[in-house]
């Protein structure tokens, strides 16, 4: 990926705000963040029912209020190792846009923390080198303290992951 | 709700005013003279006229009244209907259509055309020299003014009383006055017998009648134009006075009009039009409400949604040692059941209205291909879920544009085969189980398998020499790109379209078979499941997931002994009463990683002549599934047709049968060809 698509998307998301309101969660210790405007709703661990055959990001679903919705492990997308469910995990009901619908999407986390507030001057395109992580997949990274936030770019990451997963 | 949106409220009244003149055109094809079609022809093309006048298409008012004047003449008998006419104005019928959805496009040359076309099969066939076709802007003037009328006027007694609701939707009685004196001399008069008392009179209703002493040159006819758009719901009489009586008739009080006129000329004008004779027509018209699809869609989901719940309910009655309980809950289960195949009824529509286009198509078709073709239909009430019908409109135009294009021969070819000189195209339908079958079969040359292989070959659809048992060679022909006319024609042959019916079917979960006889026809059937919302569905364990299979594709359950299971290793077929089914292990294809059940059941599902047993750990029973598509993200997994939820709030998947049974005869293809 070359730098001016980095940039471009890294100004797609901040859309000349100053500052990104935002969920945060963490998977496998990273700290991530999803745009609160398309967070639909937080649930406690539901059954989920197994679907053979399909691609192990998106292996399941789940009865979310009567719509039968797949639920994704972003943790398949970042090279992350599956770890158990604890009594802090939450599947968070995403909307998406996949190629041009709009399309509900659960994802499994280890825990959640909280809705607050990024500023923009703190934020920074994913570096092209030095990172274990397909840089498209990632929208930016935001300095918090010493440590940083991850804002996925979740569209990229639907929209290629199964296909590759599965080759 | 959107509020509605009155250029759509028009173009959706129009489509049915086109379809409803186009059938009568049709039929008049058949019966030149039938008096009640040309009239029926008439009143479509009056209507169309009156409300694109109301709703600002003036372009399609102006048009359409001059096909109204030339069928009117024909109405009246002064020139016969004939073939040429017919045509002229299915012609103008469709840009008309035109008209409607594109009101200012440039159409006038177009206009000009066919008006002259159509004058020239209306003056042409005049058989009377009285009748002169006139120059296209005064045709109106002329033909309105039949020329039987008397020059010196005739007297008519004109009463009548508007309903009250009148003025509310819109109608002005004042016009529908001054009409009548523009046709001649009148004399008004007020009949306020029925205005009531101040405290109990609306001042929206109307409570006034007329009584109108009329003398005019014009006919009778004109004066029903006058009260056309209204004479459905107006109390009209309307009786014609010797002229010496005509102030006799005057000096009667108003309250007279309602009795019956004595005079001996009151035989002659018995209305035509008058309401007493409305209902022989308005009567073939069941009462109808428009409802906006997407509104029953919504219901849909509501019924679905109670399905649901109402599954959980008897999950939790039958647990329950409550009698009480278990009674509300068994009413209510009725109840939604009743619901739900009641708001299935309301989503049918009958085949009859997706055949009805075809009349049309094969008219034409048969004026192109100068092919002698007699279209029949079979099972036109056979009713479907409103969506499929929508969607199978398409694939049915190339059907049958392909049956008549490569199918059907040329008139002389089929002598010189021996067969009768009109090619026949059956379009039939007709319910089995939960599919229905829609078939388009002709009676022509058939589909040349040799053809079609060889076009296969060259294009590299399949190797030279593979072997293809007959129903893939035919099935070819569905491939993209494929064509076997030697000749790209107008109506087909460009290879696009049989593509297209083999998508579309599929997506509605059906399947297509081909059947065909060299020199004898072929016959295509579409087999589309009956409904895409709710199904009954059988409910099976295999290792920890539930799944459900559709109950119509059941033939049977069985067991599959130990011995069998033992056995059937390695050969997955099993002998069903002397005949070979395959079948699947459900754990196996699912990878549950689970042992099997002690006791496994098998479900033998079919579609069509195929069949397939599918191994399941237990058949726990039927449920009635809601169904609910799969997400996107799951379109590569062809197995699952969709997913349903359980009363237990959990997800069920739903089982594609069509895909499944296409896997086991595969399979079975493979063993065949293997031992």
């Amino acid at each position: 990926m070359n730098p001016e698509t980095v940039k471009h998307l890294f100004d797609h998301v901040w859309k000349d705000q100053d500052e990104l309101s935002v969920l945060t969660f963490s998977l496998n210790g990273e700290t991530f963040a999803i745009e609160a405007i398309n967070v639909q709703e937080i649930l406690d661990l539901l059954p989920e029912t197994r679907v053979p055959g399909a691609k192990p990001f998106v292996a399941g679903v789940i009865n979310f209020r009567g719509r039968v919705i797949p639920i994704a492990d972003l943790r398949r997308a970042f090279g992350m190792e599956a770890t158990e469910a604890t009594i802090d995990s939450r599947i968070v009901v995403v909307e998406l846009t996949l190629e041009g619908e709009p399309c509900l999407v659960g994802l499994r986390t280890d825990k959640v923390h909280e809705v607050t507030t990024l500023p923009h001057a703190a934020a920074e395109p994913p570096p092209i080198v030095g990172m274990r992580w397909r840089p498209d997949f990632i929208h930016c990274l935001v300095r918090r303290g010493t440590d940083f936030v991850i804002i996925p770019n979740l569209e990229v990451i639907f929209s290629t992951q199964p296909a590759r997963s599965a080759a | 709700m959107t509020s509605l949106d009155p250029i759509q409220v028009f173009r959706t009244e129009a489509a049915e005013l086109f379809e409803q003149i186009e059938s009568g055109l049709l039929d008049l094809l058949n019966d030149l003279s039938d008096q009640d079609t040309i009239d029926a022809v008439f009143r479509g093309l009056h209507t169309l006229k009156g409300s694109g006048a109301m709703f600002g298409f003036e372009a399609l008012a102006a048009f359409t009244h001059h096909c109204e004047t030339a069928f009117d003449r024909v109405r009246k008998g002064q020139v016969p209907a004939t073939d040429e006419l017919v045509a002229a104005v299915l012609d103008a019928q469709d840009h008309m259509k035109a008209l409607v959805s594109t009101p200012q496009g440039d159409h006038e040359d177009a206009s000009n055309r066919l008006l002259a076309a159509l004058h020239a099969a209306v003056g042409g066939a005049a058989t009377t020299g009285h009748v002169v076709t006139p120059p296209l802007p005064q045709a109106s003037a002329q033909a309105a003014a039949p020329a039987s009328a008397p020059a010196k006027g005739q007297a008519f007694h004109i009463a009548f009383r508007l309903p009250a609701n009148a003025m509310i939707n819109g109608t002005n009685p004042l016009g529908l006055l001054d009409e009548l004196r523009e046709l001649g001399e009148c004399t008004v008069k007020a009949d306020l017998s029925t205005i009531p008392g101040l405290g109990s009179l609306e001042p929206t209703d109307l409570y006034i009648g007329w009584s109108v002493d009329l003398v005019t040159e014009q006919g009778r006819d004109a004066i029903d134009d006058v009260f056309i758009f209204v004479m459905d719901d107006m109390d009209i009489k309307v009786t014609e006075v010797a002229p010496v009586e005509a102030k006799a008739a005057e000096a009667a009080p108003a309250a007279k009009a309602a009795s019956p006129a004595p005079e001996a000329t009151l035989q002659k004008a018995e209305p035509a039009k008058a309401p007493g004779n409305e209902p022989k027509h308005g009567g073939k018209q069941a009462e109808n409400v428009r409802v906006p699809a997407e509104r029953l869609d919504e219901l849909m989901d509501r019924v679905g949604e109670l399905v649901i719940a109402q599954s959980r309910l008897s999950q939790l009655a039958g647990s329950s040692a409550d009698l009480h309980l278990r009674a509300v809950s068994e009413d209510v289960e009725r109840l939604s059941g009743e619901l739900r195949d009641t708001m299935m009824v309301l989503r049918m529509v009958p085949v009859g209205s997706l055949f009805g286009r075809f009349r049309r198509l094969v008219h034409d078709l048969a004026r192109e291909t100068g092919k002698v073709i007699e279209l029949e239909t079979e099972g036109e009430t056979t009713e479907v879920d409103k969506t499929v019908i929508e969607r199978l409109a398409d694939p049915l135009v190339h059907l049958v544009r392909n049956s008549i294009d490569h199918g059907l021969e040329p008139p002389d070819e089929r002598v010189a085969a021996g067969k009768d000189k009109t090619g026949r195209v059956i379009l039939s339908a007709r319910q089995s189980g939960g599919e229905v079958i829609i078939t388009i079969k002709d009676d022509g040359r058939g589909i040349n398998r040799d053809r079609v292989r060889a076009k296969a070959e060259s294009s590299g659809l399949i190797q030279p020499g593979q072997m293809l048992t007959d129903q893939e060679l035919l099935q070819l022909i569905f491939q993209p790109g494929f064509s076997t006319a030697a000749q790209v024609t107008n109506l087909s042959g460009r290879g696009v379209g049989m593509d297209v019916v083999k998508k579309t079917v599929e997506a509605l979960r059906g399947v297509i078979d081909v059947r065909s006889e060299n020199g004898r026809g072929s016959e295509i059937s579409l087999r589309i499941p009956l409904t895409l919302a709710i199904i009954d569905g059988l409910l099976v364990r295999v290792g920890a997931g539930s799944y459900v299979i559709p109950l119509s594709a059941v033939e049977e359950c069985l067991e599959l002994s130990l011995e069998d299971d033992l056995r059937s290793r390695g050969r997955s077929f099993i002998s069903l009463r002397d005949n070979l089914v395959p079948f699947l292990r459900l754990r196996e294809l699912f990878e549950t990683g689970t042992p099997p059940d002690r006791y496994q059941k098998m479900v033998v599902i079919s579609t069509g002549d195929a069949r397939v047993g599918l191994v399941v750990d237990q058949i726990i029973g039927d449920h009635q599934t809601v169904i609910k598509s799969m997400s996107k993200l799951h379109h590569d997994v062809v197995t699952f047709s969709g997913a349903t939820i359980l009363g237990d709030g959990g997800v069920a998947l739903i089982l594609d049968v069509t895909h499944l049974v296409a896997v086991g005869q595969y399979q079975e293809a493979h063993l065949r060809a293997a031992g």
